[in-house]
């Protein structure tokens, strides 16, 4: 466009650079950087200044956890179990996300995680009742504030946050922690619930148990982030990096995220860096996508025996009470057992059971269809010389 | 329509304390269709809350919610635009109840403008009825009427279990009487209405298609049909008990709906029909429905969309004879 006006000689002043009205939401992006190397007490001077009370429970939780992967391993191949997806390898995250929470808080776990349902508090027959096989959830959610275990990946997370964010909306300081696997990271959900938390500053806590392997699929193939924990940085949420097996690191941190969530501050994301021992579950064959010598690696990075090493070092672990913890473990597991030993006998009207608060005239038809068929074999099985052909 | 909508809304939490509204564009702007609007000014931000941009986080989310005691009442955008959230919907919302053997309730509302007619760009006018349909566990309620815009809504969100609302778009504007100092809460979601009674056959229909089948039924009365229109208004419940007298009393029906015919909801209906009342039917129970295509282009809309004409024609159909 032509100017109007001649151009005098000298111009304009100049003005000062104009500066974009950016709006931004977040934080600086280096406050939510993740540690380089994951944070660990064991073997570092944190070590010494960990509460014995604490690492004494927390041995407690480990010892029995393991011993509650083995038998419910053993429960699946006996065929007591549909399928039993182990956590050994990973009980101290399992353990500390289970020690970190008030009875207030809610858990929210993922198929993998029986071992943290049971850790607070929910009764082990009722925790293994989806992979047994005769209902969903054994257990009432609402008892212990365990959600109910989730098996499509990653969709318990954005449940954390509605609930997280409804508690706060209430005025009650409830903070919900979720549970999700490395490969979990990658479904949608994951990001939304990150998204979702980080916006609304819900008190949630996501812990990531990178186990190394979604089934087959390792970490590389899954994700080129630095680490799982910095995706956090692009919600706007800290990302912190722990050593998964290092249960004083996985419970300082979580303990620390919980406490940050409870005061306001929002949520956090943890990386547990871990591995997964055994196969992804008992129907799986891991020897044909991992080596032998990785494995073997991370079963000498025991989780129970570096707590047990810790605890014998500093004088607050002998043999005797080592035993009796095993003692207890091992009672634990005979129970379990034992409970376990018969099939469940569900009763088959109850798949009508609680699909509506109440029941549709369709289901109410198909219920009698049920009943009546029922019915007509027990007369059938009942009647002399008539026993059922089929 | 979209005023009744939106009085069912402030009603129900003037009401309720723990009804929270939650979607995108739905606070400041009110929503694209402005069901909301008024809302977070009224209630405040908590109570009907801009989401980020995330179908599968904001039902996701109001699973949560629900959890710990609220009512959520979702709102999407588009019919299109709630597919993301589709997992949400059938592995949680669905199956929340029965996973957790009553333990856990779903009292949430998820509204879904649907259906076309409206000239929208694509992905704006799916009728998406039979997905809902085909997954146990939820409730799938849509209004024809203001009256029903209002009365079913507040049912909907006062109801324990999930309901997917589905709001026809192009029924947004229509003006009826209808006078908001006194809007009427029907009874529980799963009953049909006869909106016209008849006597040589019945046209069975719900939301968009309602008002085409009932001048449909004008038009054929010149023609010396005298239709009955049997309004749906809950595809799930399915009130076989009003649908099945009206059949039986006219021996012949025709299932209307602009969703796609094949898989789609009359189908399920049809066969219903069929099962309960062969020995009163005089013809084959038909169906007159959207082509079995992607939503076409709104320049090509008009010709989808079963209107008057293809009513009429099925309608003809039903002189039946048995080939011998
Ligand atoms: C949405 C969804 N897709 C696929 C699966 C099948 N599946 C079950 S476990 C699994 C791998 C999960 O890996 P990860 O999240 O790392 O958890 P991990 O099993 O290692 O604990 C897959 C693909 C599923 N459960 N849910």
């Amino acid at each position: 466009m032509k100017n109007s006006r001649a151009p005098s000689r000298i111009g304009p002043a100049p003005a000062g650079r104009p500066v974009p009205p950016y709006r931004r939401g977040s934080p600086a992006a280096a406050t939510l950087l993740p540690e380089e190397r994951p944070f660990r007490v064991f073997g570092t001077p944190a070590e010494a200044a960990a509460d014995p009370v604490l690492l004494l429970r927390l041995y407690g939780g480990l010892v029995r956890g393991r011993r509650f992967n083995t038998q419910a391993t053993a429960l699946a191949r006996q065929g007591r179990l549909a399928v039993y997806p182990s956590s050994t390898g990973q009980e101290a995250c399992e353990v500390a996300a289970a020690a970190v929470l008030a009875e207030r808080d809610w858990l929210f776990p993922s198929y993998r995680d029986s071992l943290a349902v049971v850790a607070r508090g929910v009764d082990p027959v009722e925790a293994l009742t989806l992979l047994r096989g005769d209902r969903h959830t054994g257990y009432d959610p609402y008892r212990h504030r365990v959600a109910p275990l989730s098996t499509p990946l990653a969709t318990q997370l954005p449940h954390a946050v509605g609930l997280a964010h409804a508690a706060r909306l209430k005025g009650d300081d409830v903070v919900a922690l979720a549970l999700v696997g490395d490969g979990g990271t990658s479904e949608g959900d994951f990001h939304e619930a990150m998204n979702f938390a980080a916006v609304w500053r819900a008190p949630v806590v996501f812990l990531v148990q990178n186990n190394g392997f979604a089934i087959s699929v390792p970490l590389a193939k899954q994700s080129v982030a630095p680490t799982l924990a910095h995706k956090a940085v692009g919600y706007g949420m800290p990302g912190r990096l722990v050593d998964g097996n290092d249960v004083a690191a996985v419970h300082t941190v979580l303990a620390g995220a919980v406490e940050r969530a409870r005061s306001g501050g929002g949520p956090t994301l943890v990386e547990a860096v871990t591995y997964r021992v055994e196969a992804h579950t008992n129907a799986d064959d891991a020897t044909r996508y991992r080596e032998d010598d990785e494995v073997a690696a991370w079963r000498a990075y025991d989780p129970v025996n570096l707590l047990e090493g810790a605890l014998r070092d500093r004088g607050l672990l002998d043999d005797e009470a080592a035993a009796r913890v095993a003692g207890e473990a091992e009672e634990m597991a005979a129970r379990l057992r034992e409970r376990m030993s018969a099939d469940p006998v569900p009763d088959p009207m109850e798949l009508f059971g609680h699909v509506y608060a109440e029941r549709t005239g369709q289901l109410e038809e198909q219920a009698r269809g049920l009943r009546a068929e029922l019915d007509a074999s027990a007369d059938a099985a009942a009647a002399p010389g008539r026993g059922d052909a089929r | 329509m979209a005023q009744a909508l939106q009085r069912a809304l402030r009603d129900a939490m003037a009401e309720d304390p723990s009804v929270h509204v939650l979607g995108e564009d739905v606070g400041t702007l009110g929503g694209v269709f402005r069901i909301t609007d008024g809302l977070a000014k009224e209630f405040g931000d908590d109570r009907c809350t801009d989401t980020p941009l995330a179908e599968a986080g904001i039902l996701g989310a109001a699973v949560g919610m629900a959890m710990y005691g609220l009512r959520p009442v979702v709102e999407m955008q588009f019919d299109a635009f709630a597919y993301p959230s589709f997992e949400q919907l059938v592995s949680h919302v669905a199956k929340m109840r029965n996973r957790t053997g009553g333990a856990m309730r779903m009292p949430l509302t998820v509204r879904i403008p649907y259906g076309g007619g409206i000239g929208g760009v694509e992905h704006h006018s799916d009728s998406s009825e039979a997905y809902y349909m085909a997954t146990p566990g939820l409730h799938v309620v849509t209004p024809a009427t203001v009256e029903d815009a209002y009365g079913l809504l507040r049912a909907a969100i006062a109801s324990d279990d999930p309901v997917v609302f589905l709001e026809p778009k192009r029924l947004y504007w229509s003006k009826a009487r209808w006078s908001p100092e006194t809007p009427a809460v029907v009874g529980p979601i799963g009953r049909a209405l006869v909106r016209r009674s008849g006597s040589s056959a019945t046209l069975i229909t719900y939301g968009p298609s309602v008002p085409v089948c009932l001048e449909a039924a004008e038009a054929a009365r010149d023609e010396g049909w005298d239709l009955e229109v049997v309004d749906l208004r809950s595809l799930v419940p399915f009130d076989d008990e009003t649908v099945v007298r009206s059949v039986k009393r006219t021996g012949r029906a025709v299932v209307v709906h602009e969703a796609a015919g094949f898989g789609g909801p009359g189908g399920e209906i049809a066969a219903r029909v069929s099962e309960r009342c062969f020995h009163h039917l005089e013809a084959p129970v038909l169906r007159v429905a959207g082509f079995d295509i992607p939503y076409p282009p709104p320049m090509l809309e008009r010709h989808h969309l079963p209107g008057v004409d293809r009513v009429l024609d099925a309608v003809a159909r039903l002189q039946w004879e048995a080939e011998s």
